[in-house]
């Protein structure tokens, strides 16, 4: 008896609860949120339109726009032949660039958990270039890498047979990973480390009490508990690096020839130097789509890997 | 198992992993000395001469040491007015980001409209959007308003963040509602309530998502890049390409400006460096890199 007049009421409740959105109350909502929908109108949701939009005309700044269809999407897959350069320059960045991240930033994050004292100094110390401006740093780097720099006399002091990174067409990608890895690497350290601090110290002793050595505690153990932190960090690391620009910018200018133009740079000579806005709408699509694509690939690959319960 | 059996074998073992111990704190300490030359390599061009900069073989110091170097690259070259300008914008940026952020959170967690959770999703749907895919009708967009070049061109496009709503509201969320709805049965506005009660609980969650603000406009190249001409608006990351390309063999003060703009930076890494530690466990750096 009691239980068939107590279990409806809580629903009641909820229904009234729900039926409850009071004019007074929308007006206030309206109200707060009306600064923030005019910025989300104005400098998102219409630009992100208008990018659709003009990628489907041959706008130059000056004329006025004329739509020409799927003109500039062909134009790019059939006869821009630097379009497949700049694709592989992207890929190839993002895909050695993301490995190296990982990796490094991984290491380096057991490493420092794994030390007894001074762990937040050195945290400190790989986290810092994250926090300065991608511009000063690939300029520090471009006066060691410089033909008759730093970089150029290590290499002769220790014997090295390696040509300037900057003016060798396969190198001078590797001078752009290097600085990025130093830029940014201390973000995804300082992530990884927060979450191996995280794993439960009882899990460890008791692996280690089962005879674990250090080596299968970090496999078994700790990797399969931060998984879903390194998945975090790798879907976020992609993302940024398929859009890497400063650095190219000040060191490369996307040379030599155009061995390290990548898609935010042409993005950028498109639009801004060649005033050709329709034509770079469109790859910047093609910039959007590859983010999907490889957002989607990651999400479909941790099932494979990615442990979210202990 | 006597206890004189065990003490043999433990001196041995203690020297062995404090040994790999201190192998370790070495090794990484190396690895980190070789991680800050950069850092060196800059601020010891930065006070030396011009032809001291590419000499062979490379001196890891100056001769000479010109400390006024700073004192001309703040001055006249100009990046005193570089770094204002880079002040103004990230500082005005960083306002009215949470300030717009704190109103629009405070709706989306504690009060009910028809298509609140759509506006949600809308939301969180341009977090993956790239920033060189926006510039183009950025662009468009403030030159239509005759913004180009001007400070209000350079601040109010990047003053809205998508993330910083959400953020607020995640936190806010976590206040419990009997804390203000004493306030409320007094007759306090909601404005009210937000200002003396919601935003003074929620410190920690602004102050991540100010300092990560500010930071990203500090930093930030590409924006500048386009919606600024000359010399009178650039920051200092504009700044500094500049001269890369006007005398790009003045080494000594691009590495002079190059230490100015990574000032704020390096100290807001080094003092907060516990509140960084906690706010990327929480996701507070999204995007960032």
């Amino acid at each position: 008896m009691t239980d068939l007049v107590s279990t409806p009421a809580p629903l009641q409740r909820r229904r009234r609860r729900k039926d409850k959105i009071s004019a007074a109350e929308t007006r206030a909502a309206f109200l707060f949120l009306l600064p923030s929908l005019l910025g989300f109108l104005a400098f998102m949701l219409i630009p992100i339109i208008a990018s659709l939009g003009l990628s489907f005309t041959n706008w130059q700044l000056l004329k006025p726009p004329e739509f020409i269809s799927f003109s500039n999407y062909i134009r790019l897959l059939t006869t821009d032949p630097s379009f497949f350069k700049v694709l592989g320059n992207t890929l190839f960045f993002t895909i050695e660039y993301l490995v190296l991240n990982i990796v490094i930033s991984l290491t380096l994050a057991v490493w420092i958990s794994s030390l007894k004292r001074a762990q937040q100094w050195f945290r400190v110390i790989f986290f810092i270039p994250t926090f300065t401006p991608t511009i000063a740093v690939s300029i520090v780097w471009l006066l060691i890498f410089t033909p008759g720099g730093v970089m150029d006399y290590v290499f002769q002091t220790l014997s090295l047979n390696v040509p300037n990174l900057l003016l060798d067409g396969n190198l001078a990608m590797q001078a752009v990973i290097i600085v990025t890895l130093w830029a940014s690497v201390g973000y995804n350290m300082v992530l990884f480390n927060a979450a191996l601090d995280m794993v439960p110290q009882s899990y460890l002793e008791a692996a280690r009490i089962d005879g674990a050595s250090a080596w299968d505690q970090f496999w078994k153990i700790r990797l399969p508990l931060i998984s879903p932190t390194i998945f975090f960090g790798t879907v976020m690391t992609a993302i940024t690096s398929l859009q890497v620009f400063d650095q190219i910018y000040v060191i490369t200018r996307g040379g030599p020839g155009s061995s390290t133009a990548t898609l935010g740079f042409a993005i950028y000579t498109n639009g801004f130097q060649n005033y050709q806005m329709g034509y770079a709408s469109s790859l910047a699509w093609v910039m959007f789509v590859m983010i999907m694509a490889l957002t989607g690939l990651q999400f479909w690959l941790q099932r494979k890997w990615v442990h979210y319960d202990a | 198992m006597t206890p004189e059996h065990r003490i043999p074998h433990q001196p041995p073992r203690q020297f062995h992993t404090i040994a790999i111990e201190v192998l370790s704190l070495l090794g990484l300490s190396l690895v980190a000395l070789l991680f800050l030359f950069p850092f060196f390599w800059m601020v010891s061009n930065a006070v030396r001469g011009n032809n001291e900069v590419l000499a062979v073989p490379p001196r890891l110091l100056p001769n000479e040491y010109q400390w006024g170097n700073f004192v001309e690259a703040w001055l006249h070259l100009p990046f005193g007015r570089f770094f204002l300008n880079s002040f103004i914008v990230a500082g005005s940026v960083t306002a009215i980001t949470v300030v717009v952020s704190a109103l629009a959170a405070y709706a989306f967690a504690r009060l009910k409209f028809p298509g609140r959770e759509g506006i949600l999703v809308a939301y969180l749907g341009t977090l993956m959007i790239p920033q060189v895919m926006l510039v183009i009708p950025l662009f468009l967009i403030i030159s239509k308003l005759g913004m180009v070049n001007t400070y209000q061109g350079m601040i109010l496009p990047m003053a809205f963040s998508s993330f910083g709503a959400f953020l607020l509201r995640q936190f806010f969320l976590s206040i419990p509602r009997e804390l203000e709805e004493a306030a409320l049965i007094d007759g306090a506005s909601r404005l009210r309530i937000l200002v003396s009660i919601i935003i003074p609980l929620s410190m920690p969650a602004i102050g991540l998502l100010s300092l990560f603000t500010f930071i990203g406009q500090w930093n930030n190249f590409l924006w500048p890049l386009i919606v600024v001409n000359g010399m009178e608006y650039a920051t200092l990351p504009l700044g500094l390409t500049m001269f890369q390309t006007q005398q790009g063999t003045a080494w000594n003060f691009i590495m002079a400006g190059a230490t100015l703009s990574m000032i704020p930076g390096v100290i807001l890494a080094i003092l907060l460096q516990r509140i960084i530690y906690k706010g990327i466990t929480v996701g507070a750096g999204f995007g960032g890199r």
